[in-house]
C-alpha cells in the first residue's frame, strides 16, 4: 500500500518526516511518548490522552488488531498517533478489525516510519511540547508555516479539558454479584476498567458528568466518592477541587486516581506542577511507603502534586502524608489522609493497559468505605 | 533492608563443561555473580571443571577449584573452605542437581552451609512434573486468577493416569487427539510418544502399559502447535516481583525453545493476555517458593481460543535468562546474586540508567531475534528433525528497530553457508515441495517459509503447513518477499528503494545477489556510501529512552539518529567469535575477553599502582619503551553471541551487538573511527582479529584491504600459514619436516598425491576450523567418494592431502611471538590419543608426560623458527606429530587456539592478555618485566614438581539419534565433534586424569566388570593395561579374539560370544543391564570402522565410560590406580599458581 508523505513538526521547529498513518490530514496536540509495549488499544481510547499526540516507543504497533473488548471508552481520544512500524496484518484470536482502519474511521491522523527513539530522546531532553502532524497535501507545505500553526495551537498548561471528555449524562455500572456499596464517580475522563474493578467488589458505580454538583453526587446516596483520571491541567479544575473539598468536609470516603489525585492534592492545599516530559508507560516502579513494597504500575500523567516527602503535613483537613512515590524520580504518586477518609494515587491501579500489581488499592477503597462511619 | 551481615563466604558452583543445552551462558552468569559477591566484600569460593571460562580465572574468586562439579568433589571443597552459604542457581541444572545431592547426602547440614538463592522444596516443586501441575493449579486459585478448581485444572495440559486400554480410550475421548503417552517409571522416557491417530494410540498405549513396571501410563493433552512464550521473572525477599522480559517463540510448541527462533518482546499478545500471563507467572513463582532470584516460566497459548497453560519453570538462571539479560540490558545473574545475599530490588541501582532502581520492568524500543546454530553436518546420519530434545550447539542474537531488520541480521550472523535470504540457490522448486518441507521442523525453517511465500503460498497456508507459526511473523517475511520483488523489478535501484531495503535489514550481499549488475557486495556498498546511506547506532537502555543511558551498548539500524558518543581516546576493536559451534566455542570468547581486560583502561586484575598509572596516561600515551602502556585504550567489542561474557556490557568499554560480517564490522569501524577523529582523537588504532577464531580471521584480508588497521600478525602472514604451498616452502626453508603432502582440486590430482606419499592419507579442505570435513582415507575408493562429496573445491579452496602418521604422538604448542622475534612458549601439550584424532577431541596433558628434554628442545626450536618465519605478532599455535624420534609439523595457526585458556590456567600465565599487549606493540621482555609473563623461563620449562593438568573433551553423542531411532556412532576421528572440555589438575598424571574423567563423564570405576574388544592391530597394546586392570580386581569380559590374547597372558576372562552378531548382542545386553562398568573398544584401523558400533552406542546410552583408543586405556588405568590408591585432594588454582611462581623464580640451577 502506497502511503503519502507525512511530517511531524514540534513547536521548537524540530521536524520528523515519515509516511501517513491512519487518517490523512492534519492534527495538533501535546507531543508525549508512552513506553508501554502492549495495550495500544487501551492507550488510544484512554480519555487522558485527549489533545495529545502520542508517540509509541514500541516499534511494532497494530500486531493484534483491535477487538470489541479492550476499549477504555467509547472512542479514540488521542489527537495524533506516531509509530515506527505499523502492522500489515492483525493476528489475534480476539481481533475483530484492523487498527489502521479504525484510526481512519475515527479520523485520527498519524505518522509512521519515524525514528520514534530520536523523537523520544528529544522530548526527554526538551520536555513535552506542542506538535502538529501533517499528511497528504499538508505535508508538502513550508515547514516554517507549519511550525507557526503548531505555535498557534493551544498549550496543555492551562487547558481545562474535563468537560470535553466527561459523560454528558450520568450512567450506572452495576456490581458483579451482590450489591454492597454505591460509589459516585466524578467523570473527568474515566476509563472503563475503573467501574469494572469496583463492580468486582460489589460496588454500584454512578458515573457522573464533570459538571455535577455536590447535590448531584449526594443524590445517588453514595457510600463513597471517586474522582477519575483525565486530561488537562489540574490547576484549571476549580470546580472539581471545590467538590472534593465538600466531600472531605462531609467525611465521605474519597478515592482519586491520577487527575483525581491532583484534585485531592489541590483540595488539601498543595500545588501542582508540570513534569518535564511526564510519566507514560506500564513499567513504572512505585513504592508503597506504608508496606515498603514495590509495585510495577501503569502511569499516564504530565502533572504532579507538589508535596513534601519527608514528613506528615498538617492541612485544613488534618494530617496528610505522601503514601506512594515513584522510585525513578521521587515524584509524589499517592496521598493518604489521616483525619478524613481519603486517599489517592497518581497512577493507575485499574491498569488497562498495564500490570495488576496495584489492584489492591480497590480493596483499600472498599476497606475505607467499610471503616467509615455512616454519613448523611 | 541491606545485605545480610551474617554471610561472609559464599561457594558458587559453575556448570562444568559446555554441552548441548548448557553452554557458556552460565559462564556469563557465574562471572557476574562472582564479580558482584566480591565487590560486596564477601569471600568467594568457586567450583567449576571448565577451564575455558572467565569465571575460573583466578581473579574472579578468592579460591577457584577447577574440580569436577560432582557432590563428591564439592564436599571436599566445602570441607576445606567451610563457606557460610552455597549459591547453586547460576550454574545451570548441573549446579542445581549437585546442590540437591549435597543436601540429600546431609553434607550441607554437616558443614552448616546454607543454600541461598534457592530452596530444596522449591526446586522439587519446579521439577516434578505432577507436583508442578498441582502447584500451578493452587497458585492461580490462591491469586484469584481463576475462581474454581475446575478452571485451575485447565491452566496446565490436562492428563490422566490410566491402567488399561479402555481407560486410555475413555481419556482420549475427553481430551481429543493428539495426546502424549508417558509410561510410568521407565528410564529416560522410554516408550513415550505422541499419538496422532487411533492406531498410533492403540500401539503406543499398549506398548507403554507393557513397558511400565506398574502397568501405568500418563495420557496427556498435546499442546503441539500452540503458541509458545516465556517470561523471565525476578523476586526478592520482600516479595517484590518484576518481569524482566517476555519471549515469544516463532516456532510453536513441539520444538525445544533452545532450537526455536525466538523474539523479544512478545509480538502477538494484547495487553490483556500479556498481563494474565504475568499474573500467572508471578503466582506460580510465589507458590513454588523461589525466595530470591530469577526464574523462567514457559507458557503455551492455544492460537484459536487463547487458552493459556503453564508448561514448566526453571527456578534458576537459564539460557533464556542470559538471552533476556542481553536483550533488555537487565543483568539477571548479577541481580540474582545481589538478591541472594539479602538486597531487595529497590535497593539495587539500574546499571544502565544509574539514576533509577532495578525494581522495574525493562521496556524495549527495538526487536530482538535469537536464531539457533546447529551442527548436524558433524553427525552424519543424525536425524535433523527438530523436536522437544535440544540439538542446537549455539545461537546468535540480533537487535533491530523492526522484526525484519533483526531477523535478517540474525540470519547473517549465523555464519552458515546461507547468509540470509536469497544468497544460495533455492532448496525447492514448487510451492508443494516447500509446504511439504515445512511440515517437519528443521534447521533454517524460515528460509523455507520465505521460499513457500515466494512460490505463491498464502500466509495461511504457510502457517498451517508449519504447524502453527503465527501469521504475523509469516506476514513480516511476506513483506520481505514483496520488497524483493520491488528490488528485482526496479528500473534502477534508487535511494528510496535502497533505503527501504537497508531498513528491512538486508545486507549489501543480499542486494548484490538480487542485482548482479551492481558488481557485487562491494558495488552495493560503494553506491550506498555515495548516497550517504549508513547505519546509525542505537542504545540498549532498558527504558526505551525514557532516561539517559550511561552504558554504550549499541546495535545498528538504518534509522535517523545515531547515539555513538564521541571520544578522543585511542580505540581498539576486538572482533568476537560469533555463535558457538563445534570447533569454535567459548575458548575463543575467553581470549577476546582477555584482550579487553588487558587493554581496557580500568583494568581488572591489575594491581592498584599500575592501574593508577594507567589512568593517568594521556590518550595515546606510550610507555617508556616506545610501545603503548597497558590500558589507556577504549575497547570496543563486536559480537553476536548472547551467551558469552564478551557480550556482557560490563566487559568492554563499548559493545556493538552486531553480525560479524565484513559489512557490519566495517560500518562499526567507520562509526567509531570517524566519531573518534571528530572528537580530536586518533580514532581506531587497531582491530584485533586473531583471538576470535576463524570468524574474524576470515575477515582480516578484506578489512585490511579496506584500510582497517589490523594489529598483530598481518593478514599476509596469516595467509602464509593457511596456504599449504607457501607454508610448505616456509618449512622447507627453515629445514623443518612436515608429513609429505600436496593439494588437489580433482580426484586425479588427489590420487596422484596419495600414490606418491602412500596411504593412509589425511584429506581436508583448506581454511577450516575444527577439522570440518577432515577424514583419514585408506584407499582410492574412499578418496574418490570424499572428493565427490566435497562440493566446494576450487583452485582458491583446494583439498589438502597429507600423509597420515599412524601411531605418532601428537603435540600441541601455544606460544607468543613479538615484533622483535622473541618467542615465549606458553605450554606444550601431549595428546593422550595418537595423532589422527582431532586435537579438540583428544585428551592432553601439560606438562607433556612422556617427552624428554631433547624432544622439548626440538619443539621449542621448531616453534621459534615457525613464529619468526611467519612473522607472528601475538599468539601462535603449532601442532606436531612425533614419530620415531622425528618431529613433523602438522599445522601452524597464527591465532589464539582452543587451548589458550587451558594453558593459561595450567601455567598461571595469561597468554591472551599478553598477546593483546604484543599486538599493540609491547615486547615479551617488557611483559616479563611487568610480571605478566614469567620473569625467566616459560611454559616449556615448568619445574618437575609442577602439577599436571589434563584436558578432556566432552562429546554430545547422546543428544543425537539416527532417523532409524538408533544412536549415532561415538567414534573419534580427525573431524572435531566435542562441544566442550574439562580440566583435571593434580600433582600427578593419574590423579589429574581421574579428575578429568569424573568431570567429563562421571567417575572412572574402581571395581566391576570391564568389556574389552579391540582390533587386531591393538591387541598387543591392550595387553598391559588390561592385565593391570585385572590385577586391580576388575573382572574382564572380552570378544573371542581379544580373550584369546588375554588368556595367553594369564588374564582370566569371560567370552561374550563366538560370532560377531552373537557377541554384539550379548555385549549390548550386558551393557544395557548395567553389568559393565567400563568399555574398551577400538575399531579396526581401516575400512568403514563400523564394527563395534552397537557396543559403543550402548555404552553411550548407558552413560558408562567408553574408551576407544589404547593410549586412552593406558591413561584410564593410571586414573583408576589413583582412585584406588586413595583420597583425591582438592587445591585452589590460586595456591597452585603461587607454588608455580615460587618454584620458577629463580630457576633451579640443578635442572
Amino acid at each position: 500500500m502506497a502511503r503519502s508523505d507525512a511530517i511531524l513538526v514540534l513547536e521548537d521547529g524540530t521536524t520528523f518526516r515519515g509516511e501517513a498513518y491512519g487518517a490523512v490530514g492534519e492534527t495538533f496536540g501535546e507531543a508525549v511518548f508512552t513506553t508501554a509495549m502492549t495495550g495500544y488499544q487501551e492507550t488510544l481510547t484512554d480519555p487522558s490522552y485527549h489533545r495529545q499526540v502520542v508517540i509509541q516507543t514500541a516499534p511494532h504497533i497494530g500486531n493484534t488488531g483491535v477487538n470489541d473488548e479492550d476499549d477504555e471508552s467509547e472512542r479514540i481520544w488521542v489527537a495524533g498517533y506516531v509509530v515506527r512500524d505499523p502492522a500489515r496484518r492483525a493476528s489475534s484470536w480476539r481481533a475483530t478489525g484492523d487498527l489502521e482502519e479504525r484510526l481512519r474511521a475515527e479520523g485520527v491522523v498519524g505518522i509512521c516510519g519515524v525514528d520514534t527513539r530520536a523523537l523520544t530522546r528529544h522530548l526527554r531532553e526538551r520536555g513535552a511540547m506542542r506538535a502538529g502532524v501533517f499528511s497528504g497535501d499538508a505535508a508538502a507545505l513550508d515547514v516554517a508555516d507549519l511550525r507557526e500553526r503548531v505555535l498557534a495551537s493551544p498549550p496543555m498548561v492551562g487547558a481545562d479539558l474535563s468537560a470535553e471528555v466527561s459523560t454528558p449524562r450520568p450512567y450506572t455500572v452495576e456490581p458483579v454479584g451482590e450489591h454492597r456499596y454505591t460509589v459516585a464517580a466524578l467523570d473527568l475522563g474515566i476509563k472503563r476498567n475503573v467501574p469494572r474493578r469496583l463492580a468486582a467488589r460489589g460496588v454500584r458505580t454512578h458515573v457522573m458528568p464533570a459538571s455535577s454538583t455536590l447535590d448531584d453526587l449526594l443524590a445517588t446516596s453514595p457510600d463513597a466518592v471517586f474522582i477519575s483520571p483525565g486530561p488537562g491541567d489540574p490547576a484549571t479544575a476549580d470546580h472539581a477541587v471545590e467538590l472534593a473539598r465538600s466531600v472531605l468536609q462531609r467525611r465521605i470516603p474519597l478515592f482519586g486516581i491520577c487527575f483525581g489525585s491532583q484534585i485531592l492534592g489541590r483540595a488539601l492545599g498543595f500545588g501542582t506542577y508540570k513534569l518535564v516530559y511526564g510519566h507514560r508507560g506500564i513499567n513504572q516502579p512505585v513504592l508503597d511507603r506504608t508496606t515498603g513494597k514495590v509495585e510495577v504500575t501503569c502511569h499516564n500523567h504530565g502533572f504532579a502534586v507538589d508535596a513534601p516527602l519527608d514528613r506528615r503535613i498538617a492541612t485544613e483537613f488534618g494530617d496528610v502524608e505522601v503514601s506512594h512515590v515513584c522510585l525513578n524520580d521521587n515524584v509524589v504518586e499517592g496521598l493518604r489522609c489521616f483525619d478524613v477518609p481519603a486517599f489517592t494515587v497518581q497512577y493507575h491501579p485499574e491498569a488497562a493497559a498495564g500490570p495488576h500489581d496495584a489492584d489492591y488499592l480497590f480493596d483499600r477503597f472498599k476497606e475505607l468505605i467499610e471503616g467509615a462511619p455512616a454519613h448523611a | 533492608m541491606p545485605k545480610r551481615s551474617d554471610l561472609r563466604h559464599v561457594l558458587v558452583i559453575g556448570s562444568g563443561p559446555i554441552v548441548i543445552g548448557q553452554a557458556c551462558e552460565f559462564d556469563y552468569s557465574g562471572t557476574q555473580a562472582c564479580r558482584v559477591l566480591r565487590a560486596e566484600g564477601l569471600r568467594v569460593s568457586l567450583v567449576n571443571s571448565n577451564p575455558a571460562t572467565i569465571m575460573t580465572d583466578p581473579e574472579f574468586a578468592d579460591a577457584t577449584y577447577i574440580e569436577p562439579v560432582t557432590p563428591e568433589y564439592i564436599e571436599k571443597v566445602i570441607a576445606r573452605e567451610r563457606p557460610d552459604a552455597l549459591l547453586p542457581t547460576l550454574g545451570g541444572q548441573t549446579a542445581l542437581n549437585a546442590a540437591v545431592a549435597l543436601h540429600e547426602a546431609g553434607v550441607l547440614d554437616k558443614y552448616g552451609v546454607e543454600l541461598i538463592g534457592a530452596n530444596i522444596d522449591a526446586i522439587r516443586r519446579g521439577e516434578d512434573r505432577q507436583l508442578f501441575k498441582d502447584v500451578v493449579a493452587a497458585a492461580v486459585l490462591r491469586a484469584g486468577i481463576v475462581d474454581t478448581p475446575e478452571e485451575a485444572a485447565t491452566m496446565v495440559p490436562r492428563s490422566r493416569v490410566c491402567h488399561s486400554l479402555d481407560e486410555v480410550r475413555a481419556t482420549v475421548a475427553e481430551l481429543g487427539l493428539p495426546v502424549v503417552i508417558r509410561p510410568s517409571f521407565t528410564m529416560g522416557g522410554l516408550g513415550s510418544g505422541m499419538a496422532h491417530t487411533p492406531e498410533q494410540l492403540e500401539r503406543l498405549a499398549s506398548a507403554g502399559l507393557q513397558a511400565s513396571p506398574v502397568h501405568e501410563v500418563l495420557v496427556e493433552e498435546s499442546v503441539l502447535g500452540w503458541k509458545e512464550f516465556e517470561l523471565e521473572l525476578m523476586r526478592d525477599r520482600k516479595d517484590n516481583v518484576v518481569v524482566v522480559c517476555s519471549i515469544e517463540n516463532v516456532d510453536p510448541m513441539g520444538v525445544h525453545t533452545g532450537d526455536s527462533v525466538t523474539v523479544a518482546p512478545a509480538m502477538t499478545l494484547t495487553d490483556r493476555e500479556y498481563q494474565r500471563m504475568r499474573d500467572v507467572g508471578i503466582a506460580v513463582l510465589r507458590e513454588v517458593g523461589v525466595d530470591t532470584g530469577g526464574c523462567n516460566i514457559q507458557f503455551a497459548v492455544h492460537p484459536a481460543t487463547g487458552r493459556l497453560v503453564v508448561i514448566e519453570m526453571n527456578p534458576r538462571v537459564s539460557r533464556s535468562s542470559a538471552l533476556a539479560s542481553k536483550a533488555t540490558g537487565f543483568p539477571i545473574a548479577k541481580i540474582a546474586a545481589k538478591l541472594a545475599i539479602g538486597y531487595t530490588l529497590d535497593e539495587i541501582p539500574n546499571d544502565i540508567t544509574r539514576q533509577t532502581p532495578a525494581a522495574f520492568e525493562p521496556t524495549l524500543d527495538y526487536v530482538v531475534v535469537k536464531v539457533p546454530r546447529f551442527a548436524f553436518e558433524k553427525f552424519p546420519g543424525a536425524d535433523a528433525e527438530l523436536t522437544t530434545t535440544m540439538k542446537s550447539v549455539g545461537e546468535v542474537m540480533a537487535l533491530g528497530r523492526s522484526f525484519p531488520e533483526a531477523l535478517n541480521k540474525a540470519m547473517r550472523s549465523l555464519e552458515t553457508p546461507r547468509a540470509g535470504f536469497w544468497t544460495k540457490p533455492d532448496a525447492y522448486a514448487t510451492v508443494e515441495e516447500a509446504l511439504a518441507a515445512l511440515r517437519t521442523p528443521h534447521d533454517g525453517r524460515l528460509y523455507t517459509v520465505e521460499l513457500a511465500l515466494r512460490l505463491g503460498a498464502t500466509v495461511e497456508q504457510v502457517s498451517e503447513a508449519s504447524g502453527g507459526i503465527d501469521p504475523w511473523f509469516i506476514d513480516q517475511i511476506a513483506s520481505l518477499v514483496e520488497l524483493r520483488e520491488e528490488i528485482l523489478n526496479a528500473a534502477v535501484l534508487d535511494e528510496r528503494i535502497l533505503r527501504r531495503a537497508k531498513r528491512a535489514g538486508l545486507s549489501d550481499a543480499q542486494l548484490a545477489a538480487l542485482r548482479p549488475e551492481l558488481s557485487g557486495e562491494d558495488g552495493v556498498r560503494a553506491m550506498r556510501h555515495r548516497l550517504g546511506l549508513r547505519p546509525v547506532y542505537k542504545t540498549v537502555d532498558t527504558c526505551a529512552a525514557e532516561f539517559a543511558a550511561s552504558t554504550p551498548y549499541h546495535y545498528s539500524s538504518y534509522d535517523a539518529q545515531t547515539e555513538v558518543a564521541p571520544s578522543a581516546r585511542p580505540k581498539v576493536i576486538i572482533l568476537g567469535s560469533g555463535p558457538n559451534r563445534i570447533g569454535q566455542g567459548i575458548e575463543f570468547d575467553y581470549s577476546c575477553v582477555h584482550a579487553v581486560q588487558a587493554l581496557r583502561s580500568n583494568l581488572l586484575g591489575r594491581n592498584k599502582q599500575t592501574a593508577a598509572e594507567g589512568d593517568d596516561l594521556a590518550p595515546g600515551a606510550v610507555g617508556a619503551e616506545g610501545a603503548p602502556a597497558a590500558g589507556g585504550y577504549e575497547t570496543v567489542m563486536i559480537n553476536c553471541n548472547p551467551e558469552t561474557v564478551s557480550t556482557d556490557y560490563d566487559t568492554a568499554d563499548r559493545l556493538y551487538f552486531e553480525p560479524l560480517t565484513f559489512e557490519d564490522v566495517l560500518e562499526v569501524y567507520h562509526a567509531e573511527d570517524s566519531s573518534g577523529r571528530a572528537a580530536g582523537g586518533p580514532g581506531v588504532v587497531g582491530v584485533i582479529v586473531q583471538l576470535g577464531g576463524q570468524t574474524p580471521l576470515g575477515l582480516a584480508r578484506r578489512l585490511a584491504a579496506a584500510g582497517v588497521p589490523i594489529v598483530g600478525t598481518s593478514p599476509e602472514s596469516i595467509h602464509l600459514a593457511e596456504d599449504r604451498g607457501a607454508f610448505g616452502a616456509l618449512l622447507a626453508e627453515a629445514g623443518l619436516m612436515a608429513p609429505a603432502h600436496g593439494t588437489a582440486t580433482s580426484f586425479e590430482e588427489a590420487k596422484q598425491i596419495a600414490d606418491e606419499i602412500g596411504y593412509p592419507v589425511l584429506v581436508r579442505p583448506s581454511y577450516v576450523l575444527g577439522g570440518r570435513g577432515m577424514e583419514i582415507v585408506y584407499d582410492d575408493a574412499t578418496l574418490r567418494s570424499y572428493i565427490t562429496r566435497a562440493t566446494d573445491i576450487s583452485p582458491e579452496h583446494p583439498v589438502l592431502v597429507d600423509r597420515f602418521l599412524d601411531d605418532a604422538i601428537e603435540i600441541d604448542v601455544d606460544a607468543l611471538v613479538d615484533a622483535t622475534g622473541d618467542v615465549y612458549i606458553g605450554g606444550i601439550m601431549e595428546h593422550i590419543e595418537e595423532a589422527g584424532i582431532h586435537s579438540g577431541d583428544s585428551a592432553c596433558a601439560l606438562p607433556p608426560i612422556t617427552l624428554v628434554s631433547a624432544d622439548i628442545a626440538k619443539v621449542r626450536a621448531y616453534t621459534e623458527a615457525i613464529g619468526r618465519a611467519i612473522g607472528v605478532r601475538g599468539l601462535l599455535n603449532v601442532q606436531y606429530a612425533l614419530k620415531d624420534e622425528r618431529l613433523y609439523v602438522l599445522e601452524a595457526n597464527p591465532r589464539a587456539s582452543r587451548t589458550v585458556p587451558f594453558v593459561s590456567k595450567a601455567t598461571g600465565v595469561p597468554l591472551a592478555k599478553a598477546a593483546a599487549r604484543i599486538m599493540l606493540g609491547a615486547t615479551i621482555a617488557q611483559l616479563r618485566a611487568e610480571g605478566m609473563l614469567a620473569s625467566t623461563g616459560d611454559g616449556a620449562t615448568l619445574p618437575l614438581d609442577a602439577p599436571t593438568s589434563v584436558k578432556e573433551a566432552v562429546l554430545p553423542f547422546r543428544r543425537f539419534r539416527r532417523t532409524d531411532g538408533k544412536g549415532v556412532d561415538s567414534l573419534l576421528g580427525p573431524e572435531m565433534k566435542s562441544t566442550g572440555e574439562v580440566m583435571g589438575i593434580d600433582a600427578a598424571f593419574g590423579h589429574a586424569y581421574a579428575k578429568s574423567q569424573a568431570a567429563a563423564y562421571g567417575s572412572l570405576p574402581t571395581q566391576g566388570r570391564i568389556l574389552v574388544t579391540v582390533s587386531n592391530r591393538d591387541k598387543r597394546g591392550m595387553i598391559f593395561p588390561v592385565k593391570r586392570l585385572a590385577d586391580l580386581g576388575f573382572s574382564i569380559i572380552a570378544t573371542e579374539g581379544t580373550a584369546e590374547v588375554l588368556r595367553r597372558h594369564g588374564v582370566e576372562c569371560d567370552v561374550v560370544g563366538k560370532h560377531y552378531q552373537e557377541a554384539m548382542r550379548n555385549a549390548v545386553s550386558l551393557i544395557s543391564s548395567g553389568e559393565v562398568a567400563l568399555v574398551i573398544n577400538t575399531p579396526q584401523g581401516s575400512g568403514a570402522r563400523q564394527d563395534g558400533y552397537e557396543i559403543r552406542v550402548a555404552a553411550v546410552a548407558a552413560d558408562i565410560p567408553l574408551i576407544t583408543t589404547i593410549p586412552g586405556a593406558a591413561a584410564a588405568v593410571m586414573g583408576i590406580e589413583a582412585l584406588i590408591r586413595g583420597e583425591m585432594a582438592v587445591r585452589p588454582l590460586q595456591e597452585l599458581h603461587a607454588a608455580l611462581r615460587a618454584s620458577s623464580v629463580p630457576p633451579s640451577p640443578v635442572r
